[in-house]
């Protein structure tokens, strides 16, 4: 049993804003749906499963019924900012076991202009929360145990940065359009080492949602055809202390999961989106991927590697989450839909990979120094 | 700073509460399987590694040294470090460092547990020695 090529993205949207005080949460969800529905050229009573995650106000209750849908399929899973790429996962699995034909998932909220909700917290609560793990001192503490162990330097670190600036400069959308140096990142103020803001992500206001669906559906369509050939999903985390090594992520049970499904492998691949919360988690999760062995990241990432049409591996190429947009503080929805620009030939001719007929598309969500969840999907152009 | 701090309380619950009892004596648990023999951190009734239910209380010597830690450098009550410190006994657990010149942490330092105050059982701590 494989979801193998069993399910397409027919539909893709990404808000334009960055700034939404005008705007509800749930209005924002409704927004993107729309957006992914008539990209795909679809209406909303085709929609018959619905995804949603810990950014959905009040979960799918409320959600399904605002959206005014009428699903036979529903799933909420909540693993932070992965939460997208799993869905994308499972709804090919529900896809492939005809529990539903066309799914809906969205991704959308005001981290800038509104209140986030609250981390649920679990039994480690007690002896955890008063030590004031944040997402920048959680990838802080990966970071300086990586350079501990593998020499990796905060220049290395810079050039993920670069590489994300010089996508940017072509998204009019980006909320960071100016292409920035090794330098610029080195003087950027130490926010929680060894960590500077420029290793930092944006926060934006927004969203993005995605249509998911059959092969034969898909087909009837007139988009250009994605489809889904292998998946993947992990969780690491403290597991009683023993053995700790935050030197590498979950993304090493997720990926290869995800390349064996696919019957590919890492040096297949021509794009690669890859959660970017901060530069050591692409570093680290390019290495947990396969795309170089474990601790030689930092030389990977260098010179340009990742920048479209300079390196072997271009990545993110609509400036990330580095650059362009964090919705909510989740960026696997955005990784989702770059790869699909990638694949249909639509990302910004500047940045668009020549023949691109085979993408990654990974992320984590969490705590990456704490507890996080992984996911890996695997896409080509059918 | 660190040491002005108002931590929170430890809620506790029936499964930890010989934890924080034994915090108020100034005394740091773990939590040992006497089945496979490893110990964890934070205690579970359950052993996380063989779900064993024979788990038993023992007192750690409060000594390790630094896995890794960040120098958070700006928050509403000022700077602080957190990290993890991997025990004599061999779990690693999450903490802040106090008491010290956090600009001087590194990995592989030796430090010691101590005790800071809440409004309810203390909370553990670690400091270089």
């Amino acid at each position: 049993m494989t979801i193998k090529g069993k399910a397409y993205i027919a539909g893709i949207y990404e808000h334009p804003t960055r700034h939404a005080p005008d705007k509800s949460t749930a209005q924002l969800h409704a927004e993107v749906a729309k957006g992914a529905i008539e990209d795909a050229g679809l209406t909303k009573a085709d929609i018959d499963g619905y995804f949603c995650a810990g950014d959905a106000p009040g979960g799918l209750w409320p959600m399904v019924d605002y959206l005014g849908l009428r699903v036979r399929h529903m799933d909420s899973t909540e693993t932070g900012g992965c939460s997208y790429l799993i869905h994308l996962g499972h709804a090919a699995e529900a896809i492939a076991a005809g529990k539903c034909s066309i799914a809906l998932i969205t991704l959308a909220g005001k981290p800038r202009t509104g209140a986030m909700p609250p981390r649920a917290q679990g039994a480690e609560a007690d002896f955890e929360t008063a030590y004031g793990a944040t997402t920048h001192n959680a990838y802080g503490m990966c970071a300086m145990r990586h350079m501990h162990d593998y020499g990796t330097t905060s220049e290395q670190l810079a050039w993920i940065k670069v590489a994300a600036s010089h996508h940017a400069q072509y998204n009019p959308h980006a909320m960071l359009k100016d292409v920035v140096t090794v330098e610029d990142v080195l003087n950027s103020p130490m926010i929680s080492d060894p960590l500077r803001r420029m290793d930092c992500c944006v926060v934006s206001d927004g969203g993005g949602a995605l249509i998911v669906t059959t092969p034969e559906i898909a087909k009837s369509l007139k988009k250009p055809l994605v489809r889904l050939i292998g998946h993947g999903e992990a969780m690491k985390g403290p597991r009683g202390g023993k053995d700790l090594d935050l030197t590498y992520s979950a993304g090493v049970w997720s990926g290869p999961r995800a390349f064996e499904e696919a019957g590919v492998t890492p040096g297949d691949i021509k794009y690669a989106s890859i959660y970017d919360s901060f530069t050591i988690t692409v570093l680290m999760q390019l290495e947990d991927l396969g795309f170089c062995k474990k601790g030689e990241g930092g030389k990977f990432v260098s010179d340009g590697n990742l920048i479209s049409g300079v390196g072997k591996l271009p990545f993110n190429t609509d400036g990330g989450g580095l650059c362009s947009n964090h919705p909510v503080n989740r960026g696997g929805m955005t990784k989702i839909i770059e790869a699909v620009r990638q694949l249909r030939g639509e990302a910004h001719p500047k940045v668009q990979v020549p023949n691109c007929d085979l993408a990654i598309a990974h992320g984590t969500g969490g705590l990456l120094g704490v507890r996080h969840a992984a996911s890996t999907c695997i896409l080509e152009r059918a | 700073m660190a040491e002005a701090k108002k931590y929170p309380a430890p809620q506790g619950n029936p499964e930890t509460a010989p934890f924080w009892e034994a915090a108020k004596q100034g005394k740091f648990l773990i939590k040992r399987c006497t089945a496979c023999g490893e110990p964890h951190y934070f205690p579970r009734a359950i052993c996380p590694f063989c779900f064993s239910d024979q788990t038993v209380w023992e007192e750690s010597s409060g000594e390790g040294e630094i896995y890794t830690f960040s120098l958070m450098r700006k928050s509403p009550t000022g700077p602080y470090a957190i990290g993890y410190v991997t025990l004599k006994e061999g779990p690693s657990v999450q903490t802040n460092f106090v008491d010290c010149e956090l600009e001087k942490l590194r990995i592989g330092q030796k430090v010691k547990v101590v005790f800071k105050p809440t409004d309810g059982a203390p909370l553990p701590f670690f400091t270089p020695v």
